[in-house]
């Protein structure tokens, strides 16, 4: 194994083991409070719209709108100063904490400002500056950064911050509870901001036509940092701009239950400076608020910083919309389990923030954790304004490809990869991304293949060269492939010419080199509800490439998917899918591979294999004719992520419930599988710890005797590792032709051929 | 944005009631007595006649407080000119006299509103609050105390006031409770 990949295996183990702990508690806390939260919205899907086409508008006009914000702030007596990077921002502050003989500089929590790293330079020229964030000054004082966009230090356990303050400070007792911290820290912050010559506060987002900033926040620390001294700076994005006030509605709600999953955060501020409010200047203890006559400085710092050019970029474009929110960061399973420590770049966290650092520091800096982005897409329904962040992550992973050096083992995959990627890529990704070709030479050559495959000297050359993991059961390819079967025992049993239905069942790689089983339920299934099956042959969907990042094989498989399946959406032909990742490709991912009229024919023609039962059942047809559930027939599912974003798992279960099966479904966002993700050397002990929140889950008492149930391959491959269990398609549990199921742990219900 | 057809102040204090905050229904002429009863001396305050123009602020709270009567005060009094039915959010504007650090220094927040003066819904309150921005105002919607979890677990007050108390006053001139369309809680109408 490469050392790169032995280091990044090293520092995940790592942050698995010092603040996996503490980072799972607060983002799973903070990702059902937003579920919470905005079931209570009854129009969610409408103010989501309504805030996407907000953000786009503003993103659209943003040179105007800079423009106008400028005069609108000028002419309310404060300066707005537009940086053109990091350094031109900070030259700028720098003056202005000069001009006014700064001694101390107090900040509310800005990500903006961590961005250009303000601290650093300010601090290189003596100014003392604080953070008044309860959890950012706990980093400040570990010299830590943020693991979380909103949260900076929740990879922090009480028990640590304790000692950190006792490290630092001559406590005349140690402090324990999270009051006692709490009001040391406030007290301690209290004295610091009452001193203070600047206060400075980043902006969630500024109206032009009023030049008001809003803060969203909590503490109360950000209304202190901007009212108490007589200088006020403000740091903020230009995509933080949005055109009037009235357009600030939809945000207030949405940030806070998408972020923390609060209805709302103690304060919005609407601050409009310089402000009207009194300077409190504690060292003028006795003369009246009401009495002073200050002049209030404010300067408005927005920053470019690579902005306006991802603003020209049709890919990057779309992080722009981001409100900062976190909820992406919340819902992504690796990220419950490393944190941002892992998961972002020099600034940013999360899901979103592979755009943000592609962004505003470099493609290296995305690169670093662009891999842990499984694309499961779990993200795109937590996103207040849609934003799709596995595409970003892609298209990130695409140019990351792209300007990566030549490897040296490239002759020796040439035959096995025929994809239309630059010979720079990285070799895990490009064998990953050209599993349908390894699927198929193994399944030719099977079972020698497979023998192979299980070797030790193979498997360790595997784990070498490729980092694929020793651990890793590989998958035992068929002799006798899906299609082959099918065409062996005469096509379909159901005539043409008397069927309701029409049906292309799309011959997935894994059911058709693979799981063949699952392919035979399925049409069993169908020929059950007098639907006629098709199994003509259908490249690979482009999965297998696009999760690596490889668009270009991508995109040449979609047309290839795409020419294969036409002819039947044209005859009135439903194409009906088994793995979910293949159906998001149809229903999803098509819409940036293949012309809008190609994309719409196969999206509306395609469906689940569980949803078509469904409605089928739904039209009149006899539920009798499929293996119904009884007494022994307590089922424990676990959907797929994308199934479950494109909104298709509730299918599963209802039919499952409608055959008289007693379902219990996991509620866990993903398996850890994730595709290819698991199989990786690197991402082995993660995808396992991932895991292991979906294994305790299926091993409660109540859930622990069932008979597993998986929608996708990836996630049934993880769930026979997690639980020592067969886990079956749904599929094949109502497969007509499968035995009774006494015991789950020993019985594999494909027994019945 | 919820589908209650309760009127907006039942759910005002109901979302309150959620928030633990305190919060008195009560009428002009009983808000000294409410004041005596709720506000721990020594008190800090802003007047009240933005609230109403016949609402004055007992003379035993301190209206003209300095950093030092700011720091000593316990609580602290200021009007909200809006509240927000839905999340029991008050709108507290800026004033030269201090409101801002009135409503935040001290433990206490005791905030004074019209009942006419709840609006539904967040859209409903920016809408109120645009034109006041416009003018080069500022101002702070309040919900609930000051929080903060950064220290292992929720802790009310970190910055701000631990406490926080909703007076509603709802003397009939004003319009009764609970009309959603009323327009009496137009903030644009207050003198500032």
């Amino acid at each position: 194994m490469s050392d790169a990949r032995r280091s990044k295996a090293a520092h995940i183990r790592h942050l698995l083991e010092t603040e996996g702990d503490a980072v799972a508690a607060n983002t799973r806390g903070f990702n059902q409070g937003r579920y919470d939260a905005v079931a209570d919205l009854e129009d969610y899907e409408e103010l989501k719209r309504e805030a996407r086409g907000i953000k786009e508008a503003a993103i659209e006009r943003l040179p105007e709108l800079v423009e106008e914000v400028t005069e609108t702030v000028e002419e309310n007596g404060g300066t707005v100063y537009l940086a053109e990077d990091a350094a031109d921002a900070n030259r700028y502050i720098r003056e202005v904490v000069a001009d006014c003989d700064a001694d101390r500089l107090v900040k509310s929590k800005s990500m903006t400002s961590e961005e250009i790293e303000v601290n650093d330079t300010l601090e290189r020229d003596g100014v003392d500056v604080v953070e008044t964030d309860l959890g950012e000054w706990v980093l400040q004082l570990a010299d830590e950064a943020p693991s979380h966009i909103v949260a900076p230090a929740i990879h922090k356990s009480r028990e640590e911050i304790a000692r950190l303050f006792e490290h630092w400070f001559d406590l005349e007792e140690p402090l324990e509870t999270a009051e006692e911290l709490t009001a040391f820290a406030s007290d301690r912050l209290g004295e610091l901001i009452a001193d203070a010559d600047v206060g400075m506060t980043g902006a969630n987002f500024i109206s032009a036509d009023s030049g008001t900033l809003m803060l969203v926040t909590s503490e109360g620390n950000a209304r202190k940092t901007a009212v108490v001294p007589d200088t006020h700076v403000a740091v903020a994005g230009v995509e933080k701009i949005v055109p009037s006030v009235e357009e600030l509605a939809p945000f207030i709600e949405l940030l806070a239950k998408s972020g923390t999953g609060q209805d709302l955060t103690s304060y919005v501020s609407f601050l409009t400076p310089p402000t009207a409010s009194p300077v409190v200047a504690f060292d003028d203890p006795d003369t009246p608020l009401a009495d002073r006559e200050d002049d209030r400085a404010f300067h408005l710092v927005l920053i470019d910083n690579g902005r306006m050019a991802m603003r020209e970029d049709e890919h990057l474009r779309e992080t722009l919309y981001c409100i900062r929110c976190s909820a992406c960061a919340n819902t992504c399973a690796n990220f419950q389990s490393v944190g941002g420590h892992a998961f972002g770049g020099e600034t940013y966290t999360g899901g979103i923030a592979t755009g943000w650092e592609a962004g505003v520091h470099s493609y290296e800096s995305a690169a670093s954790f662009n891999d842990l982005c499984t694309g499961c897409s779990r993200c795109v329904e937590a996103c207040p304004v849609g934003i799709d962040i596995p595409w970003i992550n892609t298209v990130v992973r695409d140019r990351v490809n792209r300007g990566g050096e030549h490897d040296r083992f490239d002759f020796l995959v040439e035959g096995l990869t025929p994809d239309e990627e630059p010979g720079g890529i990285d070799l895990q990704k490009r064998l990953f991304g050209n599993y349908e070709t390894l699927a198929k030479v193994g399944s030719a050559t099977a079972p020698l293949s497979n023998w192979l495959a299980g070797s030790a000297p193979v498997r360790r050359g595997l784990e070498r060269i490729a980092g694929v993991d020793h651990r890793r059961d590989l998958p035992t390819f068929a002799r006798e492939t899906f299609r082959d079967w099918f065409d062996a025992r005469g096509g379909s049993r159901i005539d043409a010419a008397n069927a309701d239905r029409e049906v292309v069942l799309y011959p997935d790689v894994y059911t058709n080199y693979i799981d063949v089983d699952r392919g035979k339920a399925a049409v069993r299934v169908l020929e059950a509800l007098d639907v006629h099956v098709r199994v003509p042959p259908v490249p690979e969907s482009g999965r297998a490439p696009l999760s690596q990042g490889m668009i270009a094989t991508a995109d040449e498989r979609a047309s290839a998917v795409y020419a294969a399946l036409a002819e039947h959406v044209d005859a009135g032909r439903d194409v009906v899918v088994i793995e979910p990742s293949d159906l998001a490709m149809f229903r999803a991912d098509y819409e940036r591979l293949l012309p809008q009229a190609s994309f719409d024919r196969l999206n509306e023609a395609s469906y689940d294999i569980l949803e078509y039962v469904y409605g089928l059942l739904e039209h009149g047809a006899d539920p009798s004719a499929l293996r119904t559930g009884n007494d022994n027939d307590a089922l424990a599912y676990h959907s797929h992520c994308q199934q479950r974003t494109l909104g298709l798992g509730g299918y599963t279960v209802a039919t499952l419930e409608r055959l008289g099966y007693d379902v219990v479904t996991s509620d866990v966002e993903c398996c850890g599988m994730a595709g290819s993700f698991g199989y990786k050397r690197e991402y082995y002990e993660l995808s396992m710890d991932v895991g292991d929140h979906l294994r305790q889950q299926l091993t409660t008492a109540e859930t622990r005797d069932r008979l597993v149930v998986a929608s996708g391959t990836s996630c049934g491959d993880q769930l026979e590792s997690l639980l020592s269990r067969n886990a079956h398609h749904p599929v094949e549990v109502i497969d007509p032709a499968r035995a009774d199921v006494s015991n789950p742990d020993r019985t594999d219900i494909r027994s019945n051929r | 944005m919820h589908s209650e057809h309760r009127p907006p102040l039942e759910r005002f204090t109901a979302a309150l009631d959620d928030l633990e905050c305190g919060v008195t229904r009560t009428t002009r002429s009983e808000l000294p007595a409410v004041l005596e009863s709720v506000v721990d001396p020594p008190a800090v305050g802003v007047p009240l006649e933005s609230v109403a123009a016949d609402v004055s602020i007992p003379s035993w709270i301190d209206t003209d407080p300095t950093p030092a009567t700011l720091e000593a005060a316990t609580t602290g009094v200021t009007p909200a000119v809006l509240g927000i039915a839905d999340y029991g959010s008050v709108l507290i504007p800026e004033r030269p006299a201090g409101a801002e650090p009135v409503s935040l220094f001290p433990d206490t927040h005791v905030a004074v509103l019209e009942a006419s003066a709840i609006v539904p819904d967040v859209r409903t309150a920016v809408d109120r609050l645009a034109p006041r921005l416009r003018r080069g105002e500022s101002a702070i919607l309040a919900t609930g105390p000051s929080a903060t979890a950064d220290m292992g677990a929720l802790v009310r007050g970190a910055h701000g006031p631990k406490h926080v108390h909703v007076i509603v006053l709802e003397d009939a001139d004003t319009g009764d409770t609970g009309v959603e369309n009323s327009n009496a809680g137009d903030i644009e109408e207050v003198h500032t």
